[in-house]
């Protein structure tokens, strides 16, 4: 266990990457179908809260996945039906949610504070492990920052390989053409808001049983906000939104780790430099993604034009606009 | 059915399932509902002193959803309210702090509130840039400016304006007794911030429905395209909506360090801003019933504060409920018009 300290800090950020990245493929998938998602804070506060409750109940931890999952597909569902159905605003019905089931996790979850729960065990993978430096940064976790590792390919593969994948990609940018080619847009988008929402939940999970391994008030607000920025600074694509977690989470370990530093940076301003950077970012990529600029950036050399297109991929045509069905 | 009698109904029915649905989840911690929503709706009013405290919370959520009104009239959701609160509060606390003893007090009163309002429209104003001019939606460029705002008033707190020896989340040390703003005898109320945030509303409510600028506000709310065409300049109605929003979290933030707090205290919004995006929602632009609905909310909220002592209740139950009526009410708005159609 000998490793240098540089290795034990990556591998740290891919472990407290871990419920960041299952909150931000949920919202990736969400917005994928052209709905906005705004309830995920609280949604992850009250999932996890009903997770740890179920684990420390049932001394179970897959039933605690199980059941913040199921909670996280229920306010899924309900953002759904008022926000694809009713086709009230998503950004009110979102924000609203977003505030109760903060308010819910609190009041529910008031029995099970600063209790010790069961947790995720560790895992380290037999044989891979003892690999010099990828073992420690790779194979000495536990399985749900496996299945993090493994859920962006995947779900990356899912949406540009597969027929479903481009019913989905189809739900964010033309539902009318799917429509019209024999597609049940409403019952699509349904279904991939509430796995989304499956994933949002999972996130919340992650964080009481096993990255904060416990329930307080609130402890993690703040985190769903965090991933529905990270989602748009990575532009709707998996493997960009993978980056923003791992970033974020490099931010706040420099943060934490240049408190005891000789250059007296105050450690409050260290903890809000993540934040900054996350606006200057989502700034510039909007900016130049902006129809106005797109046109100058036209006189520039091909080469950089299609980086810079890269870089600023723009939403789903049709994100948070609801679709009526004749 | 009359169109209004039938929208009445239906908001009567939706608070009885917002109320409903609160016994379900009280009965989970209680057996004693009927104990539990007297004590939420009448225990904040049960003694001066509690009336007093109630009027305390009362004030800064009505400057909050006075200004959320007229930011929501433009179309903006302006999640940043917290942390315009938060800066109001920090340059007042800045301006009190130069204070030295045998000046007139009312003057730095004066000062740290226009401090306050500057400070809080700057922080709107960086919101409406960022989205007018970089295209960052303004609920993440809010929310994001509210962390840094925390941010700002932690490091103050903890840093430069510590307490000599102690650094403590309980905030920095305390101002002068002649600068604390004068309360009613017997409770811990500052008389002067309920009429101000009075004074407030009036003069918004008129600006807002009765002025053409107020008309033009709202034109731009309701589609930007639409009133440009129109000649209305849209861009600069939009910044002033949202700078007079910030201005009004200013002055509440200002207002919490001067009459609540005496100190900079590290969450100077604790939640109040949010509070008032809730009763902005529910009342739309209609700020006649923002003092309604921040009334009633104040009270919900005052009085769930007793309920871990006399029930053992958290009283979270109390945003629980306020979330449940706002919800019930926008889904019953929904369900009108649909009937409608």
């Amino acid at each position: 266990m000998n490793s240098p300290q540089l290795v034990t800090d990556i591998a740290a950020i891919i472990a407290m990457s871990a419920p960041l990245v299952f909150a931000t493929m949920g919202i990736y998938i969400t917005e994928r179908a052209g709905v906005i998602n705004l309830s995920v804070d609280g949604a992850m506060l009250l999932a996890g809260m009903a997770g740890f409750a179920v684990a420390l109940l049932t001394s179970s931890v897959v039933l605690g996945f199980l059941a913040a999952s199921v909670v996280g597909a229920l306010v899924a569902a309900l953002v759904a039906f008022l926000g694809i159905s009713l086709r009230l605003s998503q950004t009110a019905v979102g924000f609203v949610l977003a505030l109760l089931c903060t308010d819910l996790s609190s009041f529910l979850g008031n029995p099970y504070v600063q209790q010790t729960g069961p947790a995720v065990a560790a895992f380290p993978v037999p044989g891979l492990r003892d690999l010099p430096v990828l073992g420690r940064l790779f194979f000495q976790h536990d399985m749900v920052i496996y299945t993090s590792m493994v859920i962006v390919p995947l779900i990356a593969w899912w949406v540009y390989r597969t027929r479903s994948g481009l019913i989905l990609r189809g739900l964010g940018e033309r539902p009318e053409a799917l429509f019209a080619r024999g597609v049940d847009v409403i019952r699509a988008r349904y279904m991939a808001v509430i796995l989304g929402g499956v994933l949002i939940g999972i996130a919340g999970a992650a964080y009481t049983l096993d990255l904060k391994q416990g329930w307080t008030y609130r402890h993690i607000a703040g985190t769903g906000w965090i991933a529905l920025a990270i989602v748009i600074f990575g532009a709707w694509r998996p493997w960009r939104v993978l980056f923003g977690c791992y970033l974020f989470a490099l931010l706040q370990t420099l943060a934490s780790r240049l408190q005891d530093n000789t250059w007296q940076i105050p450690t409050q301003v260290l903890q809000v430099a993540p934040f900054v950077i996350m606006i200057v970012v989502l700034a510039v990529v909007n900016t130049l993604g902006s129809a106005e600029m797109q046109t100058r950036l036209q006189r520039l050399p091909t080469g950089l034009q299609r980086i810079l297109r890269y870089i600023t991929s723009p939403a789903p045509a049709a994100l948070g606009q609801p679709f009526e069905q004749q | 059915m009359n169109v209004t009698i039938r929208s009445h109904m239906t908001t009567i029915v939706a608070l009885g399932t917002a109320l409903l649905v609160t016994a379900v989840l009280l009965l989970t911690s209680s057996s004693d509902v009927l104990h539990a929503f007297a004590i939420l709706f009448w225990g904040a009013l049960t003694s001066p002193s509690r009336i007093a405290d109630m009027v305390m919370l009362m004030s800064p959520l009505l400057l909050c959803a006075i200004g959320l009104s007229v930011s929501f009239s433009a179309g903006q959701y302006n999640l940043g309210i917290e942390g315009q609160m938060t800066v109001g509060g920090v340059a007042a606390m800045g301006l009190l702090r130069m204070y030295a003893e045998g000046q007139a007090p009312y003057l730095y009163w004066l000062f740290a509130i226009i401090a306050g309002m500057l400070m809080g429209l700057v922080w709107a104003l960086l919101v409406a840039a960022l989205k007018r001019y970089t295209h960052v939606s303004e609920i993440f460029a809010g929310l994001g400016l509210n962390f840094v705002a925390l941010g700002a008033s932690l490091y103050l707190v903890f840093g430069p304006w510590k307490r000599p020896g102690v650094a403590s989340m309980s905030g920095t040390e305390p101002l002068a007794d002649i600068l604390w703003l004068p309360t009613l005898t017997g409770t811990r109320l500052a008389w002067l911030t309920p009429i101000i945030a009075l004074v407030a509303l009036v003069v918004v409510w008129r600006i807002l429905r009765q002025s053409h600028w107020g008309l033009q506000v709202r034109a731009c709310g309701l589609s930007p395209l639409a009133s440009t065409r129109m000649g209305i300049p849209a861009t600069r109605r939009t910044f002033q909506a949202m700078a007079l929003c910030g201005a009004l979290a200013g002055l509440a933030g200002a207002l919490q360090i001067i009459g609540v707090y005496h100190a900079l205290v590290p969450n100077v919004a604790s939640g109040i801003g949010l509070m008032g995006l809730l009763v902005a929602l529910l009342v739309r632009a209609d700020i006649r019933f923002v003092p309604v609905v921040a009334f009633f909310f104040a009270i919900i909220t005052s009085g769930s504060i007793q309920l871990p002592l006399s029930l053992s209740i958290d009283s979270s139950i109390s945003g629980v409920l306020q979330g449940l009526i706002v919800l019930a009410v926008i889904v019953s708005r929904a369900l009108t018009k649909e009937g409608q159609s």
